[in-house]
């Protein structure tokens, strides 16, 4: 395993979180979103000691699925609505990227203290992933536009492949297949709710959906 | 292989009226599949299958134990679904047939699903395919509603995989050979990893607590109950809650194996109580019947974590009580469809006297109320008994008392709503409320029938089914 390769993967995973959490512009936050699941989807081949058809069908499909089809159609749905950028957030750029450095820190910590065992313990892996989430959850919650949204859901379910990649060789990768799979028809069936939502309200403001409460 | 066919065949059936030409005849899917469905689930109850050890998917006594149930539901639902399809045939209908014989498929995986990977798939299935089903009426307010679910439910999803991996690791740190089938994680007991084992708890409780509908994850159920076509509120009440309740038992079970069912208890007693008063809290503030009706499922979800927290008692009572609540809910969501479409709006600042526009769905909703509040003979009274009594046993008095408390509350808040809405002085239909309701036999039998049996579990619960729950039980809590 080429451990300082893969470190070096994760640690620009977790540069990205902090470049999407910092990007009022939603062109540039599925770019980080993209680039993110490229790098992702390179870590398999640096975590396997010999070629093995699963892991490269894995690792193929997340750089295809993560790296340029999802993003493909979140630019696509970007340009049919007319959003640029986020205006007036929740939470403010500075704060989301103040929050997602101490999140990081917090995360790096975390790992320390959990048990590990002892080929994955000089990797970032667990730290990565626990990061990622954070990012994740910090652009679903300090987002107005429903597409920033998107991309945070994106980079959660970034950070549980990250996560993923501890099991990769320990579980059949049936399940592993699969569970792609499903993660990017989830996405798909966003995409297309997405585009629905824009024809329904214009602007794609998820302040908007407020006819349904108490 | 023929438990397989209680997901191939409604699977199979989603593929054939997809590719069905007709708009007209393609509903009748619906009950074909929802016939030979139960047919199945029936013969299986009456004569198990012998299940191995190591599947993935199986008749299992668990899913024994439910899965009859939701087929019932499903049957009667697929019934009222001809109708009601045929009155809405403004809407092309090709989307919403498949994705429902679909999802009752991927409910019957997950209800069988006896491996942590299969189990998250079915769950994960289920979610998307109701995508179109909410979205139905294409309405602005469909729209929202779905766009909620979907973030919410996806975040459920995203965390309840996290506890999948977390759960593996545990598995693999303990020495394990990576086999997620819940016999072998419940036979490692004590070698999974603690702190990975909570942690995997805390976020599979989060995650399919999600799908439930316990308080504080419930958000999107009010949205999309209040938003679905009737027969959908009732599968997902029904049906999609009960994969999830499932799925939490089954984890449980492996903790309770692992020495950590205390915990795993305790956050389950919390979660219930918690639910129980917060959808106390917003019955009593509601002024929309289908709402009412989403709040009422956070209610009988907090019922259920709360009994599978009192022991084996409590779990066998809580197995119970799926079965009444899912009958009692697909009765009051299908005759609250009804008067929905009656009165055109489901608001109680807009509706009132629908006993004299819809009588016999009026009728039909207000005995509903009387069996989801717990009135005898309907099952929902013998179920909570039966739970109060294992608290009682158990020596929890303080949740006993708490839990009537919360039952109380609900109580006011429903009989509020449904009698404001069932007499009074009629108000005028608003035009655009399109064509004037009919009361047909289709859309009155069906939930006039799981009243029935709802009744009927009350009064004469037939013995096999104590068997059968306590058989699950045995699987849920043996430790090996």
């Amino acid at each position: 395993m080429n451990t300082s390769g893969l470190n070096l993967l994760i640690g620009l995973a977790m540069g990205l979180n902090l470049l999407a959490l910092g990007s009022g512009r939603v062109s540039s936050l599925i770019r980080a979103v993209s680039f993110q699941g490229i790098a992702l989807g390179a870590m398999p081949f640096l975590l396997s000691h010999e070629f093995s058809p699963w892991v490269t069908l894995v690792a193929i499909a997340t750089i295809v699925g993560k790296g340029w089809v999802i993003p493909l159609l979140l630019g696509r749905a970007m340009r049919a609505a007319h959003i640029e950028r986020e205006i007036d957030p929740l939470i403010g750029f500075v704060p989301s990227i103040l929050l997602g450095a101490g999140g990081t820190i917090a995360a790096i910590a975390l790992a320390r203290s959990l048990p590990l065992r002892p080929e994955h313990a000089g990797t970032l892996l667990v730290p990565g992933a626990v990061a990622s989430i954070l990012t994740g959850f910090i652009l679903l919650i300090g987002r107005n536009k429903a597409l920033s949204q998107v991309c945070g859901y994106l980079i959660l379910e970034n950070g549980i492949y990250l996560f993923g990649l501890l099991l990769i060789h320990a579980t059949p990768l049936l399940v592993e297949a699969g569970i792609l799979l499903d993660v990017t028809v989830g996405v798909f069936v966003i995409g297309i709710i997405v585009d629905r939502i824009q024809r329904a309200f214009d602007t794609l403001d998820t302040r908007k959906l407020t006819v349904l409460r108490e | 292989m023929i438990p397989l066919l209680l997901i191939l065949l409604p699977l199979a059936g989603a593929l054939l009226a997809a590719a069905a030409p007709s708009d007209r005849t393609r509903p009748w899917f619906l009950p074909a599949v929802g016939v030979s469905h139960t047919g199945l689930s029936l013969h299986l109850l009456l004569h198990p299958p012998v299940v191995a050890d190591g599947a993935w998917l199986g008749f299992d006594a668990v899913a024994r134990a439910v899965l009859p149930v939701v087929s019932v539901l499903f049957l009667l639902c697929s019934l009222y679904g001809v109708p009601y399809l045929r009155a809405r045939s403004e809407r092309p209908n090709r989307v919403f047939v498949a994705t429902l014989l679909a999802v009752i498929g991927l409910i019957s995986a997950g209800l069988m699903a006896r491996h942590l990977g299969v189990l998250w798939i079915a769950t994960e299935g289920v979610t998307l395919a109701a995508v179109p089903l909410l979205h139905f009426n294409r309405t602005p307010r469909a729209f929202e509603a779905t766009w909620k679910y979907l973030l919410v439910g996806g975040t459920g999803i995203a965390l309840s995989l996290l506890g999948s991996f977390c759960l593996g690791y545990a598995s693999l740190y303990g020495h394990g050979s990576g086999d997620l089938t819940f016999h072998a994680l419940t036979a490692a007991g004590t070698d999974l990893s603690r702190p990975w084992l909570l942690i995997a708890w805390v976020l599979l409780l989060a995650g399919y607590g999600t799908k439930m509908g316990l308080a504080p994850m419930h958000t999107w159920k009010p949205d999309a109950y209040g938003e679905a076509p009737g027969l959908v509120g009732a599968i997902l009440a029904g049906g999609v809650t009960t994969v999830a309740f499932v799925a939490l038992l089954r984890v449980r079970s492996v903790l309770g194996a692992a020495g950590e069912g205390a915990v795993a208890d305790l956050t389950l007693l919390c979660l219930g109580l918690f639910s129980l008063g917060v959808a106390a809290l917003y019955l009593l503030g509601t002024r929309d019947f289908k709402r009412m009706l989403a709040y009422s499922s956070v209610e009988h979800m907090g019922i259920l974590s709360l009994a599978a927290a009192l022991g084996p008692a409590g779990i066998g009572a809580a197995l119970f009580h799926v079965w009444t609540n899912s009958l009692t809910k697909g009765s009051l969501f299908l005759s609250a469809g009804n008067l929905r479409r009656s009165a055109g709006t489901a608001s109680m600042d807009d509706v009132r006297g629908l006993s004299e526009s819809a009588p016999r769905s009026t009728a039909l909703f207000v005995a509903g109320l009387f069996a989801v509040t717990a009135c005898p003979p309907f099952g929902i009274f013998f179920s909570e008994l039966r739970i109060l009594r294992a608290a009682m046993d158990g020596g929890h008095g303080f949740t006993a008392g708490a839990f009537l408390l919360g039952l109380l509350f609900a109580f006011f808040g429903l009989t509020r709503v449904v009698l404001g809405v069932a007499y009074g002085p009629p108000r005028r239909r608003p035009p655009t409320a399109g064509p004037r309701f009919v009361e047909t036999a289709g859309v009155i039998l069906p939930p006039l029938v799981l009243l029935g049996f709802s009744a009927w579990l009350g009064l004469s619960p037939p013995p096999l089914l104590e068997q059968i729950w306590s058989a699950a039980v045995t699987q849920l809590t043996s430790t090996p």
